[in-house]
This record gives structure tokens, C-alpha cells and sequence, in this order.
């Protein structure tokens, strides 16, 4: 009966960086995962009721015909009172888990700052490079609704966003990303192992990595390989540094640097090309020109692979769509619902992925079953939150300067 | 280290972003704000009931160290999970019956009085 219950907010790994929760804020953390259970689950249901009883046969009624465009069932939808009661206590909880999180991170920052420093001397992990700018789609709302976005100082050389990013992240995803909210990275390594067991590539670049949740997994699953993880946020950086080198890998280097300006790396320096739930981050421009980059950089025969919530296609049904763009409108994601818009295989292709190599598979958070459940299937499904996600990739052609 | 900071102040600070309104009346939205603020704030308070008694139980004795480090074991994480379950499912009863009533349909109670009246 209660197997599908969400394990305890001390269920997660507690590696030297993360940020000590008193009982009470565990506790909290407790309650956020289950309430947002309680709201994606079935209470969630509702707004699929709501939508088929009151909105769709008032936009019948109204316009003569069905919504064409998710917006349409939006606009709809945003008047109607059960969605904006759902709403309210969705955004609510996002908020709350922000609050507590910080609650925790900035009561100890000192302990936590000193911390960082000791581990990123010791360790030499950390490459920063103050002349990287913030881009405009990292700083034109605090993603995620977390004050200071992933960016922002409390003051000089913190790590309170990194810090609060890690120790609250299980709340927003209900323990499915694991002991160490790594199911995204761990993921990624059990769908290239199977893919080609015996490959062993030597230089691996994640772009975007904030705390290096998810390249951390692929540095140890790859010890021989060097990771590059990059970010534009120094202020993540620092964390997932000092993070990274407080769980002993060493084979990883974070270097603040944008995806959209490789050019520190020659033609061809990296075997593999890495994005985990990156891309919607970006902008409509930033996109392609991040792909263009990472082409380049990748070496013919390697691979580039994103991980993403499944794009909306022609068969989504639009209800959907609309459920899933949730959070670039209440979450500030402000490139979601554009992005997943988009056939990323015409992106991947317009930055120089040949479609023919290219290819998408589902994938979802490796974490121990045994501790953490797996995210609800389907029916429950928290849209576009849930950790099951499409990989979209390519192997990059050999013989594609050539075709070129 | 640095200047001392006010982390109370500052954990609340916003986030960059208009944030959507998602009532017609704006009390509402900031009494939404606190009363699930509070909601939390309970279920954590029965949380440290819970670890309080088990920990007396166990031991006989606790100090407040005992309760922050606690961490229950396979079998009381699950009883809490469910106990934090069962609460949650009593303070959005509400909610979770106006999702009920969307898939029933009922008519208006006058519909039924006036009938049985009749009928």
C-alpha cells in the first residue's frame, strides 16, 4: 500500500558540501514532496475535468470550433477557478520549497562558504573567468522562481544558489533523481554503456551544468575520460565544484565559459557533447548557435545528446501541451514553451547533425528502486517535471567535412 | 569571514519575474500564501511529535541533538510518509472533493427537495 510513497527528505546522500537540514526543515522538505504529489497526482486529474466539462464546450460555444494552438486552451484555461486554484498552490509550493531551502543554505553560509573555498584550493577544479557576461535568458527572471536565478551572490564568491539548488531539488521532484539528485547523469551513463558497451571516450564537455549534478555520474562512470562542465554562473560553479571534489572525483573540471562561445577548444577536441535538461534554458537564437558550437568542437565519430521532456509534436494532443508548458508561465521558464515548440531534429540538423544520424531515446532517473521509488507512471504524471525524459542525439558523422 | 548576514531577510528575498495573479481579489493569493506556509509549518511540528515519541520509546530519554540528527530507518520513514500522506489528504480535502464533484455532476440540492417534495 505505501510502497509508492516517497522516501524521507534523510533518505539523500549527505556529501560533505551539502547543506545540514535541522530536523525541521527536513521535515518541511517532507511535506513539500508529498503535497506536490498530492497536486500532480489526484488532484491534478482535475484539470483535465475542468478543461473537458467547463472550458472546451465554452470555447465551442464561443469560437465554433476546437482550440488550435495550446495558448488558446491557456487563455481559456487561466480563467476557469479550479486551474487557477491548482495553479496557486503549485506556484506556492515551488515558492515554499525556494524559502526553506534558503532558510537552510544562508543560516550556515559561512560554514558552507568556507567550505567551498577549502575543497576548490584543494581540489583545482574550478576554473573562473569573470569577462563571461550573464546572457539575457539566464537574467531576465530568476529561473525556477529561485531568488538570484542560478547566478546571483548573496555577496562576493558565495554558494548560497548552487547550495539551495541541491538541497531542495528533491522536494521539487519528489526523491525520484536519488540519493544525489544524480538520476538525470546516472541516466545518461546507463544508455551509453548499453549503447556501445566498450566505448571509452577520452574528453567530454557538459554544457550548462549548474552544480554538476548530472556530470559528476559521468565522470565516475568514466574515470578515464576528462569532463569539462561549463556554466556561465559562477556562483553554481563554485558549489558544484567544491561539491565534485568533496565526493573525491577528480577526472572533472568546472570552467565558467558559455556554450555559445566555445572557442577556448580547437575543432574537434571532445568525444562527447553533453546536455541534461539544459536546452530549454536557452533562447531562440542562443539555441542554435550553442548547437553550431558544440558541432564543432565534437570530433567526427562522437556524440551529442540532450536530455529533455518529450518535444510537442503534431501528436500531442494540445490539452497536453498546455499542461506541460505550466512552468513557462508560472515557473519562469521563459524558453520552455518555445523550445519544445520546436522539431529539435531541425535545430540539431541546422547545426550541422545530419538527421540520418541522428536519433531519440526515452529515458528515465536511475536511482536505488530499493530507497526511491520511480516517478509516478503516466497516469499521474507531474507534466513536464516527471524524470522521464527523451534523449535526443547524434553520433556525429565521420565523413562530415567532407558532405559539408 | 564576511560581514555577518541577515539570513531571515534574506531567504525571503523574491524572485526576479512577475509573478502571475491567480485571483481576482489579491488577499486571496496572499492568504493562499500563508495558509500553506502554515500547512507546512503543522506538518512539521508532527513530524517532531513523532520523532520525539519514537525516540522516547527507543531510549527512554532524548537531548534536542538526538532530535535534528534523527533519521528514521526503512520501516518509520515509510509510517511517517504515510502519516504525512494521510495529512496532507486532510487539509486538501476540499480540493480533492471539488475534483469529485467535476467528474459527478450533481444538480442543485433544490432539484432533489423539490422532487422528493413531488415524488
Amino acid at each position: 500500500m505505501a510502497s509508492d510513497l516517497p522516501p524521507p527528505y534523510t533518505a539523500l546522500t549527505r556529501h560533505p558540501m551539502m547543506p545540514r537540514t535541522n530536523h525541521d526543515e527536513a521535515a518541511r522538505f517532507n511535506f513539500l514532496t508529498h503535497f506536490n504529489r498530492f497536486l500532480s497526482g489526484g488532484v491534478g486529474a482535475g484539470n483535465k475535468l475542468a478543461y473537458a466539462n467547463e472550458v472546451l464546450p465554452a470555447f465551442r460555444a464561443e469560437h465554433g470550433r476546437d482550440p488550435e494552438h495550446r495558448y488558446e486552451i491557456r487563455d481559456a484555461m487561466n480563467q476557469n477557478d479550479w486551474h487557477r486554484m491548482w495553479s496557486a498552490l503549485k506556484r506556492n509550493s515551488m515558492e515554499m520549497r525556494q524559502h526553506n531551502g534558503r532558510q537552510a543554505v544562508l543560516r550556515q553560509l559561512d560554514e558552507l562558504d568556507a567550505m567551498a573555498e577549502q575543497y576548490i584550493d584543494s581540489s583545482g577544479l574550478l576554473e573562473l573567468d569573470p569577462s563571461v557576461e550573464q546572457p539575457h535568458y539566464q537574467t531576465a527572471v530568476d529561473i525556477h522562481c529561485q531568488p538570484g536565478g542560478y547566478h546571483s551572490e548573496e555577496r562576493s564568491g558565495d554558494v548560497t544558489v548552487g547550495a539551495n539548488y541541491d538541497v531542495g531539488l528533491f522536494a521539487t521532484t519528489g526523491g525520484a533523481l536519488g540519493g544525489l539528485n544524480d538520476g538525470g547523469g546516472q541516466a545518461v551513463v546507463e544508455w551509453a554503456k548499453k549503447e556501445r558497451p566498450d566505448w571509452q571516450p577520452k574528453r567530454i564537455l557538459d554544457i550548462g551544468c549548474t552544480v554538476g549534478h548530472n556530470a559528476v555520474p559521468i565522470a565516475q562512470a568514466f574515470p578515464g575520460a576528462e569532463v569539462i562542465a561549463i556554466d556561465t554562473a559562477a556562483a553554481s560553479l563554485r558549489y558544484g565544484a567544491a561539491r565534485a571534489a568533496a565526493m573525491g572525483v577528480t577526472n572533472i573540471k568546472f570552467v565558467q565559459a558559455s556554450g555559445e562561445d566555445l572557442s577556448r577548444w580547437a575543432d574537434g577536441t571532445f568525444d562527447w557533447v553533453q546536455t541534461t535538461m539544459f536546452l530549454h534554458e536557452l533562447s531562440s537564437k542562443a539555441m542554435p548557435k550553442l548547437l553550431a558550437e558544440a558541432n564543432r568542437v565534437l570530433t567526427p565519430g562522437g556524440l551529442i545528446l540532450h536530455i529533455e521532456q518529450p518535444q510537442y509534436s503534431d501528436d500531442m494532443p494540445l490539452f497536453e501541451q498546455f499542461m506541460r508548458d505550466w512552468d513557462a508561465f508560472n515557473n519562469n521558464e521563459p524558453f520552455w514553451s518555445a523550445m519544445h515548440g520546436r522539431d529539435l531534429k531541425d535545430v540539431m540538423a541546422g547545426a550541422g547533425f545530419p538527421r540520418e544520424s541522428q536519433f531519440v531515446a526515452g529515458v528515465r532517473a536511475v536511482a536505488d528502486p530499493e530507497i526511491f521509488p520511480p516517478s509516478p507512471d503516466d497516469g499521474e504524471e507531474d507534466f513536464g517535471r516527471a524524470a522521464i525524459w527523451n534523449a535526443y542525439g547524434a553520433w556525429k558523422p565521420a565523413e562530415q567535412a567532407a558532405a559539408a | 569571514m564576511s560581514d555577518p548576514i541577515d539570513w531571515v531577510a534574506l531567504s525571503g528575498r523574491r524572485a526576479k519575474g512577475k509573478r502571475p495573479e491567480y485571483f481576482e481579489d489579491p488577499a486571496l493569493d496572499r492568504l493562499y500564501s500563508t495558509v500553506f506556509a502554515l500547512a507546512a509549518e503543522v506538518s512539521a511540528l508532527r513530524e517532531r511529535q513523532d520523532t520525539v515519541e519514537r525516540m522516547l520509546d527507543e531510549k527512554g530519554t532524548i537531548s534536542r541533538e538526538d532530535i535534528e540528527t534523527y533519521q528514521p530507518d526503512r520501516a518509520a520513514g515509510e509510517e511517517r510518509g504515510l502519516a504525512t500522506r494521510a495529512y496532507v489528504s486532510r487539509i486538501m480535502r476540499g480540493f480533492q472533493q471539488h475534483v469529485e464533484a467535476m467528474e459527478a455532476d450533481d444538480p442543485p440540492i433544490m432539484d432533489i427537495v423539490e422532487k422528493l417534495a413531488r415524488e
